[in-house]
């Protein structure tokens, strides 16, 4: 089991890895890993919301991981919200896929998630708190990925134009780049020390 | 996903241990692990870790409609959830007996001993009341997952503000935090559950068990105590049958362990306040840097020396005595075989060596060679055992084997004549085929 803890100013998630391990007959697939996806919620029980943030996540997981490799097994993603203060679902992302790069599960990619805002005047900030989402005009999600800074996930809330679409996108393949020398500084700091 | 079943080897160990007053970690018969409050960014939030054992609880208030029965009572909702993140057996939405159990505790534990003022919570009477509703995450269970769930029950009540609310003849007016301060909850008293668990049929008892300890365990006690030593609720489940004098010294020992844990919990509650009060930033994030991804420190764990030596020397003594030096003998690598005068042939069987020979001579088709074969024939004729045996080679590749016979030196004399003819003939027969 790996658990990893990730902020984003003061938005924090708890992930936990658990697998490969036995798999329920009704869940099985006869060539493939089973990914469950699990969101907690911080109060209350997970609702529709919840199930939709972890549809985003597992399916941006299910691209990157090798799932052919353990058929007719389960990998459980535990994913526990302790903060919120927007940002959430890159957060997610994030600490999903750094709980699943520590538990060595295999993958063909590493992904960040990235949040932008579109604010009233037009502006777009990345990272938005809780207070600038509400605030603005539209905000966007994008899951890259780590070889080719591809879009693998969109989830988008609010209007926006094509052109401002295509701006966001450069704005968070910039930023995927910052995301993901932090993975590197993190993991090489973690290992150095117990290797 | 299922747990993995506990190995008989590993519970008669722990039992052994556990006759001997040893425990797994080292800790004493009465001792608690270490426990560490943190609170999170917003009030109500806090973490709990006892030993390993995480557990995070978040307190929350709403307004509602009261219960018909209680008109001017608030209302109390606790909800403890045995996330899949503590324990491969835990699942997502199952009601496992366990879970019903730990929030059955929880409730009477801190609903029935009213330590909370629901009278307070009353906003219109009849119509209006706030709801408070204490949400309990259980993040990692390495045992005694009750104990830890009271504490940040608590903790968290006692670190919750709820709204200001405001009522001017028939309007209520409810103040958000930034116009009004929030206001904290009126506690009467902190109950705190300690967990005793019971092993051998109640011979021997040990507070606070870890993950391992509770699978052995043959019953619990949970004693709930407040700090002015108030029995609020007990608990002993697992059908041991405990005498009269045990329960008083358990609830004894309670008292000792509650008095300890509420001096803790107040002191981190202050600890919170005067560092809000200073604005510096808190919350979940900042305790963090304790458990930084680049310190993975394990924590020592003492280990019982005292009879470390004579254990030794009783070892020692008893074992057998040590075998006898060769002088170092010569280990054939394998691929390597050894022939030689003195020492022992190595090389394989010796009728297929003839036979190797044989087919070797039947290559060469040198009259020289011939007959240093045929020396070495005669010198491998001594050394076999006897066998003058024709035999023929199956897996032969080459077609038209001659074989001398090695036994008569005096026909071979006359036989090298007629084979040599042979083997050139062969010799050249096997030319043309190449």
């Amino acid at each position: 089991m790996w658990i990893k803890a990730k902020k984003e100013g003061d938005t924090s998630v708890l992930a936990a890895a658990y697998g490969p391990a036995e798999v329920k007959v009704s869940k099985e697939i006869y060539d493939r890993a089973t990914l469950e996806v699990l969101i907690q919620p911080k109060v209350g029980l997970p609702s529709v919301r919840e199930r939709s943030q972890e549809q985003c996540v597992r399916e941006t997981c299910e691209a990157s991981l090798l799932l052919s490799l353990h058929p007719r097994s389960s990998l459980t993603l535990i994913l526990q919200l302790i903060h919120n203060d927007g940002s959430i679902l890159s957060c997610f992302l994030n600490a999903a896929c750094m709980a699943l790069m520590d538990a060595g599960l295999p993958m063909s990619c590493l992904f960040c998630g990235v949040t932008c805002a579109i604010n009233a005047d037009g502006q777009i900030i990345t990272d938005p708190t809780a207070v600038q989402e509400k605030e603005s005009r539209a905000v966007m999600t994008f899951a890259i990925d780590s070889t080719k800074r591809r879009v693998m996930m969109s989830s988008t809330k609010g209007s926006f134009s094509v052109h401002e679409l295509q701006q966001c996108i450069a704005v968070s393949q910039e930023a995927s780049e910052k995301i993901f020398q932090f993975y590197r500084d993190s993991v090489s700091r973690r290992y150095s020390k117990t290797l | 996903m299922k747990d993995t079943p506990l190995s008989n080897c590993e519970r008669d160990f722990l039992l052994k241990a556990i006759e001997e007053k040893k425990r797994l970690d080292g800790r004493q018969t009465y001792d608690y692990r270490k426990m560490k409050i943190t609170f999170g960014t917003d009030y109500g939030c806090c973490f709990v870790d006892l030993g390993k054992t995480r557990v995070m609880a978040q307190v929350s208030c709403e307004l509602v409609a009261p219960k018909e029965s209680r008109p001017n009572e608030g209302i109390m909702f606790f909800n403890i959830e045995l996330s899949p993140m503590a324990s491969p057996a835990f699942e997502q939405g199952r009601q496992s007996e366990l879970s019903v159990k730990l929030n059955r505790q929880l409730e009477r534990c801190l609903r029935n001993s009213k330590c909370i003022d629901t009278e307070s919570l009353c906003v219109v009477s009849g119509e209006k009341v706030w709801q408070i509703r204490v949400d309990v995450h259980l993040l990692n269970h390495d045992g005694n997952l009750m104990d830890a769930a009271s504490i940040a029950a608590i903790t968290a009540l006692c670190h919750f503000r709820r709204p200001d609310v405001g009522i001017q003849g028939d309007e209520v007016t409810v103040y958000s935090p930034e116009e009004r301060d929030p206001i904290p909850l009126s506690i009467y008293h902190m109950p705190i559950s300690v967990s005793f668990s019971f092993f051998q049929q109640g011979t021997y008892l040990l507070v606070d068990p870890c993950e391992r300890e509770e699978r052995v365990m043959d019953g619990l006690l949970m004693i709930a105590m407040n700090k002015h030593r108030e029995i609020c609720s007990i608990q002993s489940s697992g059908g041991i049958m405990l005498l009269k004098e045990q329960v008083m010294r358990c609830s004894k020992i309670a008292s000792v362990k509650v008095s300890e844990i509420t001096e803790l919990l107040n002191k981190a509650l202050v600890n919170d306040k005067k560092a809000r009060k200073e604005g510096g930033r808190c919350g979940f994030a900042e305790s963090l840097p304790q458990e930084r991804i680049t310190a993975l420190k394990m924590e020592e764990t003492s280990v019982e020396m005292t009879d470390a030596t004579e254990r030794a020397k009783d070892i020692v003594q008893k074992a057998d005595a040590r075998p006898q030096k060769v002088p170092s003998p010569v280990v054939p690598v394998p691929g390597v075989g050894q022939v030689g005068q003195g020492l022992q042939n190595t090389w394989g069987l010796e009728e297929d060596e003839d036979d190797e020979e044989e087919a070797e001579e039947c290559d060469s088709g040198e009259e020289q060679e011939e007959a240093v074969t045929k020396m070495e024939e005669e010198r491998h004729e001594k050394e076999a055992s006897g066998e003058g045996d024709v035999v023929e080679i199956s897996d032969s590749e080459e077609e038209d084997v001659v074989i001398l016979h090695p036994a008569m030196p005096d026909k071979a004399l006359k036989n090298t004549a007629t084979s040599s003819r042979q083997k050139g003939a062969a010799a050249s027969k096997k030319r043309q085929k190449k």
